[in-house]
């Protein structure tokens, strides 16, 4: 049975009079990868900041798990499990590798089960482990966004939110960073997966939404945009 | 004054100027507000202290125990109802300069309260401890001042390690590192600048125990503590923990060991080359990074 984690409706938001987000419905059910694919300034930056309550939604509903969270600020999001990578990994440059591991479980829900998240995520991600005493902003970009993956798994996340994790990673890279995404995936966490890199991205979901000016221009299953003409010619360039 | 003795006091008044810059660099490192109430809110904790300490005789340095909780929850409230709800006003505007203007109108508020209250006098604890000396080893220190230089220390230290090693302490350098973030891992960052400041302000309360002793209290006594605050926090490099116990010392010792061969105001412009040209040559401050917490 297909179960509906999160549901955004009409929803609308922006920076002042800058309106970003227009009208925008989706659905996430659970268990899937979903992609938010889109050109530079589509707004899929500002739509995962409006979901994580970074940026206050102006109108519209978004209901995760059968309760309204528009209204709520970061921190109340984060500890219902819905949890973001943010654009440019964002690591604490000053934290050590262990450090920026533990912050991200300060919540009560999390801190409990410390230390066999540390456990989890230093299998998933070994060279961490490695790394464990290193400083943050000493890491190179593929560890920091392993650091950046890792941290959000501290949280225990029932939605996991990856905002370009691509970005600015060698093609070897990024296939590896793709596939921890899968492996996370498999682990019963559901992914939102916010990417410019267009094909790969198709590759591991299940489903995307194509974001064109803050609107919703295409939906459906990944086989389906990805054969689309307009997608091949606007963002595969075939 | 034999030189031992002229360096020992350097550094025990220099260790309080480090402890009052402690709170200064803690609000600056976290909230990135420069706190121009400091020295007013350190005049407070010097009057809530005296006044407590008349009415009560009760040993100065127990009333640490009463007088810092009080000013957490003062240093704490203030945030909470003034300066968080300029701070969410102004929360796209990159150098919030209405924050920096309400806490120097609320530094005037507090002193022209006090003046009004409790008169402009100047008003000393007398103490057991004033007048007490210790020996040590043919060298004869202040007892206020060589408890002050301890307890100024000790605390220094302590809040070292608490910013390091515990949990609240990673949450509060995780928000002056990067505030959005910090909130997506799940902190609540409102309630922890309101800590911060409450923190801030709480370790005034430690500062003007100290002082106590050997210090006149009167309603603008903030102001001459609150320049050199800042001298010790530029110098030792703006939100640097380390830096401001240094940078504290090296004023305390320039100042104490000045005075044995010029007026005061001569050893104040020392004070002021020194520190510019440390800056000269080092721009951050000592122990400055643009990353520090």
């Amino acid at each position: 049975m297909i179960m509906k984690l999160l549901t955004i409706k009409n929803l609308n938001s922006g920076y002042g009079d800058i309106k970003v987000i227009k009208n925008v419905s989706l659905e996430i059910n659970t268990g899937e990868i979903v992609s938010i694919v889109g050109a530079n300034g589509a707004g899929k930056t500002t739509l995962l900041k409006t979901i994580s309550g970074v940026i206050p939604a102006e109108s519209g509903e978004i209901v995760f798990d059968g309760k309204r969270i528009e209204h709520l600020p970061p921190h109340m999001i984060t500890d219902l499990g819905i949890i973001q990578v943010p654009e440019g990994r964002r690591i604490f440059p000053m934290f050590t590798v262990y450090e920026n591991l533990l912050i991200g479980s300060v919540l009560p829900r999390t801190i409990k089960e410390r230390k066999n998240n540390l456990e989890r995520v230093f299998e998933l991600l070994p060279r961490l482990a490695e790394r464990k005493t290193q400083v943050g902003s000493t890491l190179s970009g593929g560890e920091q966004q392993m650091l950046a993956i890792g941290r959000a798994l501290m949280g225990m996340p029932r939605i996991l939110m990856l905002d370009e994790p691509s970005l600015g990673l060698s093609p070897k890279l990024v296939s590896t960073v793709f596939e921890i995404i899968s492996k996370i995936n498999s682990q019963g966490i559901t992914v939102v997966l916010v990417e410019q890199n267009v094909k790969q991205a198709l590759k591991l979901s299940q489903r995307a939404y194509v974001l064109e000016n803050g609107m919703i221009a295409l939906e459906g299953s990944a086989e389906k945009i990805i054969n689309d003409p307009q997608v091949k010619k606007a963002y595969l360039g075939l | 004054m034999d030189s031992l003795s002229v360096i020992v006091n350097g550094i025990s008044m220099g260790a309080i100027y480090g402890l009052i810059a402690l709170g200064l660099t803690l609000i600056f490192g976290i909230m990135k507000i420069i706190n121009f109430a400091h020295g007013a809110l350190l005049m407070l904790s010097m009057m809530c202290s005296y006044w407590t300490w008349k009415y009560t005789g009760i040993n100065p340095y127990l009333l640490i125990i009463m007088i810092a909780p009080v000013m957490f929850v003062i240093g704490y409230s203030t945030e909470r109802f003034f300066i968080k709800p300029v701070l969410d006003a102004q929360k796209d505007v990159r150098e919030p300069i209405a924050v920096l203007l309400l806490t120097a109108a609320f530094a005037i508020v507090l002193e022209n309260l006090s003046l009004m209250l409790f008169g402009a006098d100047y008003v000393m604890a007398k103490t057991t401890v004033t007048d007490a000396t210790i020996a040590f080893g043919g060298v004869t220190l202040s007892a206020a001042r060589f408890y002050a230089l301890i307890i100024a220390l000790v605390i220094s230290g302590g809040f070292y390690l608490f910013l390091q090693y515990t949990e609240l302490g990673r949450k509060l350098r995780s928000c002056g590192q990067d505030r959005n973030t910090a909130s997506l891992m799940g902190i609540d960052v409102p309630k922890t600048f309101a800590i911060a400041f409450g923190i801030g302000t709480a370790l005034l309360a430690v500062a003007a125990i100290t002082l106590l002793p050997f210090y006149y209290v009167h309603p603008t006594v903030g102001n001459v503590f609150m320049t050199k605050a800042f001298i010790v926090v530029v110098l030792g490099g703006l939100g640097s923990v380390p830096g401001a116990l240094l940078g504290g010392i090296i004023i305390g010792l320039i100042e104490s060991i000045g005075a044995q061969y010029m007026t005061a105001t001569l050893t104040t412009v020392i004070v002021y080359a020194i520190f510019l040209l440390i800056l000269f040559i080092k721009p951050s401050g000592l122990f400055g990074s643009r990353l520090e917490w």
